[in-house]
């Protein structure tokens, strides 16, 4: 027996601002983690990643990063995820600029 | 200060043009990331968690008031209004976009800066000593030794692929304010029985995942051999390096690996042939920097309204106690700004701080400017008569924070704020100690006391040589902050012991308020500092501190 799959979301860095985005069903690359495609199955992921890593110049460093279906959208499950969907912790720059 | 001469000047312009292709092309597709990504990273540009991260050099962490003025410009104009100095007298802008980094080091090289070699497996920035040039106890001014450092090993043409990053650092005092014992090479001025200048060269220092403090491969090397010596070695561990794994690729595992005689041995014997190629070339372009370091004309003033203000004002003479060093010029001080006020970023400036510093560096400091490894920024030469002035004025700006050397002046690395690399967070950490020790009022009583944090292994923050370390891990996806005691950044430097089990986020900042009141209540005289009464009595009573055994002893009852 194969361990059940952790749902996951694809997410990279844009190539020229550097920030984190995320990849959405309708294959576009969101500043929202929320918008993100919460991805369930395995193969399913491949694909996915092929395809990520296929965009190579509009995202660096496509990963499929562990989440967790949310009240409204995937949620991070580690806190590195999390730090990436919301910023720094020492000056409120980055995603949660827009909070 | 040196200046860049018509070399240096076309050099560093062309390697900007160069670089505003690159980027071109990776913008327009031709360039693919992992051609990209050594090219950037040439240039001091990292891709980390939020944004791009500029990494400028700060070359033995000197700066005039036009070039911080210039890095204030550039935090405004493409950044985010701030700058942060790190361990190794860099400063990083968190926040670049890539299209622009070409500006950045157009603006960098107007100023005479780059971020040339900031990364990569090359010779990094040398640093030195932040009171080079200015100490009481300075046998030399080390700067023009790390100018021609600088100098040599920039794109020198067989040092650019290392099997690793290669690290100097270079102090002219005998007492250590360097951490020359934790880089590859440190260099330790020394003199010989007639008295004549040489270094002391020591080897394999270094921190990350394998700590060790480094030896001395040479006693005194004659400061005319420097150049010829630093080739010998590198390039001895240029071919001995193990290029296989990552993790031993470092000069300090060869010389573990092989032995301090036999590195020595191979040192000395490549060194003669190096000394014979250098034909003196060297001593004729050192001599040429020197003359840019000569020392401002110290004149003898009164220090009477220094005087007056200590007595007239309590909080100017805790600055004054604090933050002030021995200068070698009668009636002189060397000032530490703290970029530490309480609760605040180590190591962060705000532009319109820079601003603050640059002008008043022009106005009272001679013009000079020093970065510290323990992130705080240095006027060098103030006279005492201008001490009173320049603290209203520092004031006004929030840099006067008393605490130099303090519990509060804390290095912490970026951390998970910002760094791709890291395991937890280190800002934090740092923020909440200050923030608690500022509200018990314990920090004067406390004294001197180092606490260093990294927000992983790699120990930028130097967590090993701190009288207190905090090293950030991720333990099943819980930060988790593990506590070294007893390390020392000196010339009796040690890394210091693991203590145990690691610490929660919200439980660290207790287990600190517990060590530091064992501390108190063991120290024999308020002169015994935290690391005297560590090295007097041992771990054991602050194991039982920190991890509350006599409690747990009285519970079991
Ligand atoms: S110690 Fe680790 S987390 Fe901190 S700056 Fe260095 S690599 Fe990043």
């Amino acid at each position: 027996m194969s361990r059940p799959f952790t749902p996951k979301v694809l997410t990279a860095n844009r190539l020229r601002q550097g920030d984190a985005v995320w990849l959405t069903e309708d294959d576009r690359w969101t500043t929202d983690p929320l918008e993100a495609e919460l991805i369930e199955d395995e193969a399913h992921a491949d694909i996915r990643l092929i395809f990520a890593q296929s965009q190579r110049n509009y995202v660096v460093g496509a990963y499929l990063a562990d989440a967790r279906a949310g009240a409204r959208g995937p949620e991070p499950v580690h806190f590195r995820e999390a730090f990436r969907s919301r910023g720094p912790s020492n000056y409120a720059h980055g995603k949660q600029e827009r909070f | 200060m040196y200046h860049y001469n018509d070399f240096d000047e076309a050099f560093v312009r062309e390697r900007v043009s160069q670089f505003r292709e690159q980027v071109a092309r990776r913008l327009d597709g031709s360039l693919s990331e992992d051609e990209f990504r050594p090219l950037r990273l040439m240039n001091g540009l990292y891709l980390q968690l939020h944004a791009y991260m500029l990494r400028v050099a700060i070359p033995y962490g000197t700066l005039n008031s036009a070039q911080l003025r210039q890095l204030a410009y550039i935090a405004e104009r493409w950044d985010k209004g701030y700058g942060h100095f790190t361990t190794r007298q860099n400063i990083q802008f968190n926040w670049p976009q890539l299209a622009d980094v070409p500006d950045i080091l157009l603006a960098l090289a107007d100023a005479g800066m780059h971020a040339i070699q900031t990364s990569g497996n090359t010779i990094r920035n040398v640093t030195a000593d932040h009171f080079a040039g200015a100490a009481a106890d300075e046998i030399e001014d080390p700067r023009p030794y790390a100018e021609l450092i600088r100098q040599w090993s920039t794109d020198h043409p067989e040092f650019q692929f290392l099997p690793r990053k290669f690290k100097i650092a270079i102090t002219g005092a005998p007492n250590d304010r360097a951490v020359t014992k934790a880089h590859d090479i440190g260099l330790r001025m020394v003199r010989d029985a007639n008295g004549a200048h040489g270094f002391e060269v020591i080897v394999g220092g270094g921190l990350g995942r394998t700590p060790m403090i480094g030896k001395v491969l040479r006693a005194f090397l004659p400061t005319a051999d420097l150049l010829p010596y630093l080739e010998a070695v590198v390039s001895v561990w240029n071919l001995a390096g193990r290029r296989d794994n990552k993790y031993k690729s470092r000069i300090k595992i060869t010389v573990h690996e092989l032995g301090i005689e036999e590195i020595s041995r191979q040192v000395e014997a490549r060194f003669l042939e190096t000394r014979a190629e250098f034909k003196g070339g060297d001593q004729a372009i050192l001599a040429e920097i020197g003359s840019h370091f000569a020392p401002p004309a110290f004149a003898p003033r009164s220090t009477a309204a220094y005087e007056a203000a200590r007595s007239a004002n309590p909080a100017f003479r805790s600055f004054a106690d604090t933050n002030l060093a021995a200068h070698r010029a009668q009636g002189y001080a060397i000032v530490t700004i703290s970029t530490k006020a309480h609760g605040a970023t180590p190591g962060d400036m705000t532009a319109a701080q820079m601003r603050v510093v640059a002008d008043l560096a022009l106005a009272y400091g001679h013009d000079e400017i020093r970065i510290s490894h323990e992130q705080n920024v240095i006027l060098p030469h103030v006279h005492k008569a201008d001490l009173p002035a320049l603290y209203l004025a520092l004031r006004e700006a929030g840099l006067a924070t008393a605490n130099v050397g303090l519990i509060s002046d804390i290095i912490a690395c970026p951390g998970m704020d910002y760094c791709a690399l890291a395991t937890a967070r280190s800002i934090p950490i740092a923020q909440e100690i200050a923030t608690r020790f500022d509200e018990l009022g314990l920090e004067q009583d406390i004294g001197a006391l180092k606490i260093k944090i990294s927000g992983c292994i790699n120990a930028c923050g130097h967590h090993h040589v701190g009288h207190i370390g905090i090293l950030g891990l991720d333990r099943a996806g819980v930060e988790n902050y593990q506590i070294t005691l007893g390390g020392d950044a000196t010339e009796t430097a040690v890394i210091g012991e693991k203590t145990g089990p690691g610490f929660a986020a919200d439980e660290v900042v207790d287990a600190i308020e517990r060590l530091v009141r064992a501390y108190l209540a063991l120290r024999l005289t308020d002169d015994e500092a935290f690391v005297a009464t560590y090295r007097r009595l041992g771990a054991a009573p602050f194991l039982d501190a920190l991890y509350q055994r006599e409690v747990q002893i009285h519970a079991a009852e």
